[in-house]
């Protein structure tokens, strides 16, 4: 036991003395997880929209006058027949379309209620959120000023239709996306690094010529960086709820046991790449390699997973952070219990159970 | 007693390689302080990782301190102190930080063995807090057999511990074994300088995997066949060439400041005085081989 503090210590002045580490270590997720939180949330400005209108009255003249007025939305132009939209929406020269129906102004005097169809290419999910958002409070704007002049309830009903991608896959849920990624990478990348390094500086023939047992020497390189991988989810979440305003909906112990899971996963898969290495670049290139392409690709944050072709599909089955993206977004954003994630639990947990066993198994007790 | 014993050990490290090491045998006893003398290549380094139970042999048995380094490699790792011929310590961390994670490691601490290691720790407990990385050559070589020592292992291997260390760290480097051996330590040490084996009690030369000769120095040194001359004159590279070339001598070698050579069948001293008369300031006379000599002539004869 004695033997584990010490080494544990010693894992941990390596990493508090080297400057490049502590860069790696916690510069790279703060950088990351701003970069693609203001990226994405920025406002949108100057978005070009379509107008099909049906109507042609006094009410849709006025909410058209406000559109071209914002700030937000640049009018594309103002057409009779829908055709248009699907056309300007493939040429990508807009991003939203506004429909208003035939006797628009007449339903909203007599009912007190009509509708407005907004249409949205949802292939770039958050822009299209973003462009809804921004028409939704230039209508309430609109009726907020119709009730002062004519002291009636209005109600405008917007009925929403996503083309492209109708289940906004991937929006602004990008904050699962990169922990998954991150916490992946960084795990990946140090366990493998800090043993490989012991190989390449030599001091690994002096650890294994001693009665410190070899699997003690993967526990002591595991358990640091787990506890800096922690801080460092703790960083991550900080930043989402303090700098990013997104709420975590979900159990926050919840949140951490299964994030502990991939860390663990994470090292193990970092452990099992020292043992295929002899020096730190060999081990840096196969963990990013091997790491960052297959979860950027297969972990759905930024591709939705239900475009692929089916053997893509069936590969992305295997890379962990799939499910701990899953597990996440129901967590975090979506704010279920266990009961909605125990199916990709169980697989994430049989994923490390394996790693760390084939580590522990391969992890040689002799030089060669 | 035998402390390190190797059984016809052969390894190589691909199937159809050159041996590293061929059909080796030895036997050290135990408190002896024995060298492998070889140059870079020999199979020093093989030799140490097959007895420290870093690698395993293709063939062979080898034994320390009576364990097998193959069933029993747990008991020796608790029982040697290994010095690895590359500085392996953790250069990051100072002296102190280093010393006491390996006495940590090995179940025990600074102060229990501190009687075993003061002689040379008190040379390098200055710098203390300097991290190991910017100590000098010799420092770190103190350093790290400190942290070899520090278990008080009953069998010490240094890898050519004094390699890249300058003459007057090595001569005290070597004063700090014969303390050790005083205490009881068995020690094999590798060198590729042939003038540090006369320090030795015993030594093994080696060569491309094969060991030439394990006797003491002296004894080694008294098996030498031929009679040994060394030569000098003014003009030492034509002399060279001369000899080399002459129907008189059998081997001819620079040897610093002289040439050592032996006579061939129709050679005498007196005929090669004669040869050589047209050179300036001609000194020749019979000396006591040296180690390197006995090298030299087991390499070329074997």
């Amino acid at each position: 036991m004695k033997q584990l503090l010490a080494f544990i210590h010693k894992e941990f002045l390596h990493v508090f003395r080297d400057p490049k580490t502590m860069l790696l270590l916690f510069g790279l997720p703060i950088a990351q997880i701003l970069l693609f939180g203001f990226a994405l949330s920025n406002e949108i400005n100057h978005s070009k929209i379509i107008v099909v209108d049906y109507a042609r009255d006094a009410s849709t003249r006025s909410i058209i006058e406000k559109v071209r007025a914002s700030e937000n939305f640049d009018l594309y132009g103002v057409f009779n027949d829908h055709q248009q939209i699907e056309e300007t929406f493939k040429r990508g020269e807009t991003k939203m379309a506004i429909v208003f129906p035939t006797n628009f102004n007449q339903d909203l005097i007599h009912s007190g209620y009509a509708e407005i169809q907004l249409i949205t290419d949802a292939s770039d999910p958050n822009t299209a959120t973003t462009l809804v958002n921004y028409f939704n409070m230039l209508l309430l704007d609109y009726q907020r000023e119709l009730i002062e002049v004519q002291e009636m309830p209005f109600n405008i009903n917007l009925s929403l239709r996503n083309i492209y991608n109708p289940e906004l896959e991937g929006t602004t849920n990008f904050v699962p996306g990169v922990m998954a990624l991150v916490l992946l990478l960084v795990c990946v990348l140090m366990t493998s690094v800090a043993i490989v390094k012991e190989k390449e500086l030599g001091t690994m023939e002096i650890l294994l010529v001693s009665p410190f047992h070899p699997f003690m020497v993967i526990i002591s390189k595991v358990i640091p960086y787990l506890f800096l991988s922690i801080v460092n989810l703790i960083v991550i979440l900080a930043l989402s709820v303090f700098v990013l305003k997104l709420e975590i909906a979900g159990s926050l112990i919840l949140l951490f046991g299964v994030s502990i899971l991939l860390i663990l996963a994470a090292l193990s898969l970092g452990i099992l790449i020292s043992n295929v290495t002899n020096n730190q670049q060999t081990a840096m290139l196969i963990s990013l390699m091997g790491m960052l392409l297959p979860t950027l690709m297969f972990t759905g944050f930024m591709f939705p997973i239900e475009n692929m072709p089916r053997f893509l599909q069936v590969i992305s089955n295997i890379v962990p952070s799939r499910w701990y993206y899953i597990i996440v977004k129901n967590v975090m954003i979506k704010g279920l219990g266990f009961e909605s994630i125990w199916k990709e639990s169980l697989i994430l947990a049989g994923m490390t159970v394996f790693l760390l066993l084939v580590s522990i198994k391969k992890f040689k007790i002799r030089l060669a | 007693m035998w402390d390190i014993r190797l059984q016809s050990v052969s390894k190589s490290y691909a199937k159809d390689a050159e041996k590293a090491v061929n059909d080796i045998s030895l036997h050290v006893e135990e408190g002896k302080l024995f060298g492998l003398i070889g140059p870079d290549g020999a199979g020093k380094t093989t030799l140490f990782r097959i007895l420290t139970t870093l690698i395993l042999a293709d063939s062979g048995t080898a034994q320390v301190g009576g364990y097998d380094v193959v069933k029993d490699f747990k008991v020796i790792r608790n029982s040697i102190g290994y010095m690895p011929g590359r500085f392996s310590l953790y250069q990051d961390l100072t002296v102190k930080e280093n010393l006491r994670f390996f006495a940590t490691l090995f179940n025990t601490s600074i102060q229990e063995n501190y009687a075993l290691i003061e002689d040379i720790y008190k040379q390098i407990e200055p710098f203390n807090d300097r991290r190991a990385g910017k100590l000098s050559g010799g420092m770190k070589q103190k350093l790290a057999l400190c942290c070899a020592l520090i278990h008080s292992p009953r069998v010490l291997f240094l890898d050519e511990p004094t390699t890249g260390v300058d003459a007057v760290s090595r001569k005290e480097f070597w004063g700090m074994l014969k303390n050790l051996k005083a205490k009881g330590i068995t020690i094999m040490v590798s060198t590729p300088y042939m003038d540090e084996a006369s320090l030795c009690e015993e030594i093994a030369l080696i060569q491309e995997g094969n060991i030439m000769s394990v006797n003491t120095p002296d004894e080694i040194i008294d098996q030498y066949p031929e009679m040994l001359y060394a030569i000098k004159s003014k003009g030492m590279n034509q002399l060279l060439q001369e000899l080399r070339n002459s129907e008189l001598i059998a081997t001819a070698n620079s040897f610093g400041e002289y040439h050592h050579i032996t006579l061939a069948k129709q050679g005498t001293k007196d005929l090669l005085i004669q040869a050589l008369s047209h050179r300036e300031d001609v000194e020749l006379k019979s000396v006591r081989p040296t180690i390197e000599d006995c090298f030299i002539n087991l390499m070329s004869n074997g």
